[in-house]
């Protein structure tokens, strides 16, 4: 018997449910080794495009910002696809949504990058970019949240 | 190479981020994301280092856009804060926000300043 998804607050791990709790003790090679590939994914296509599209030190890192509001746009559709799957295959959260979303999307250079904007002297760009990527960022999970429940819902009617 | 470095250090960051968030949440029940905002906090941190050091393009491919930039999120950032507000915590979730944010550009800053000074 499956257990019923139970709605998470946390797509990487969230220990209130049983299913993520026994995860890595049934098989931690496996559940590691696909966190890692995803991560090495995630972390390979982010530098890509920061690579394609550099910044200066006073700019606005639209690269960054892009790869965070689209990062958070595929979490939120992925975490509704899965849990309209009740969960779906055991390694699809943690493939894809803790490696390849996660090693995508970036927290520490996003802080970084706006620290740096400071300090060179461009608070304007600093504070743009600190707001614009905070709101993206959650306008994008929550419409791809809602948008893709919507539409799974409307498909199995 | 640099891509071999970046690819080693999101091997490694994206399975301490899980493996993380697993400890932090087996020593404590609150649904407050602590263990998101502790890599996102260590991440920032250490980049803050690499960043004032300054690292060389070995070092920052390895440790800056590989570990650090796997080991911390912004993804799973807000769909915590998403689903803490649309389970009723609102509170909660702008708390997660603002602490975020505000921890994040003081540990980069920090991390940024120290470098600065032991480097000089």
């Amino acid at each position: 018997m499956p257990e019923p998804f139970e709605p998470r607050t946390d797509p990487d791990v969230d220990l209130h449910l049983p299913a993520d709790r026994r995860e890595l003790t049934a098989r931690p090679a496996t559940v590691l080794a696909a966190i890692a590939a995803g991560g090495v994914l995630g972390a390979l296509a982010r530098a890509g495009l920061q690579h394609a599209v550099p910044h200066p030190p006073t700019g606005f890192p639209w690269a960054t910002f892009t790869i965070n509001t689209s990062g958070c746009l595929l979490i939120g559709v992925l975490m509704a696809v899965l849990g309209h799957l009740d969960g779906g295959p055991p390694l699809a959260r943690p493939f894809l949504g803790v490696g390849v979303l996660g090693g995508f999307t970036t927290f520490s250079t996003y802080a970084v990058d706006v620290q740096r904007a400071i300090v060179v002297g461009a608070p304007g760009t600093a504070l743009a970019y600190l707001a614009a990527t905070v709101l993206g960022a959650l306008v994008a999970v929550a419409l791809g949240d809602a948008v893709t429940a919507g539409l799974l819902r409307r498909a199995t009617r | 190479m640099t891509v071999l470095l970046i690819a080693l250090g999101a091997a490694v960051g994206a399975p301490l981020r899980y493996l993380t968030d697993r400890a932090v949440q087996s020593r404590h029940g609150s649904v407050f994301p602590w263990g998101t905002l502790l890599v996102n906090v260590a991440g920032s941190l250490l980049l803050g280092v690499l960043v004032g050091w300054p690292a060389g393009p070995a070092v920052s491919a390895l440790l800056g856009t590989g570990f650090c930039g796997a080991l911390t999120t912004y993804s799973t950032f807000s769909y915590e804060t998403l689903r803490l507000t649309s389970g009723g915590h609102r509170l909660l979730a702008l708390a997660n926000v603002l602490g975020s944010v505000a921890a994040g550009l003081a540990a980069a800053t920090a991390g940024y300043a120290v470098a600065r000074a032991l480097t000089g």
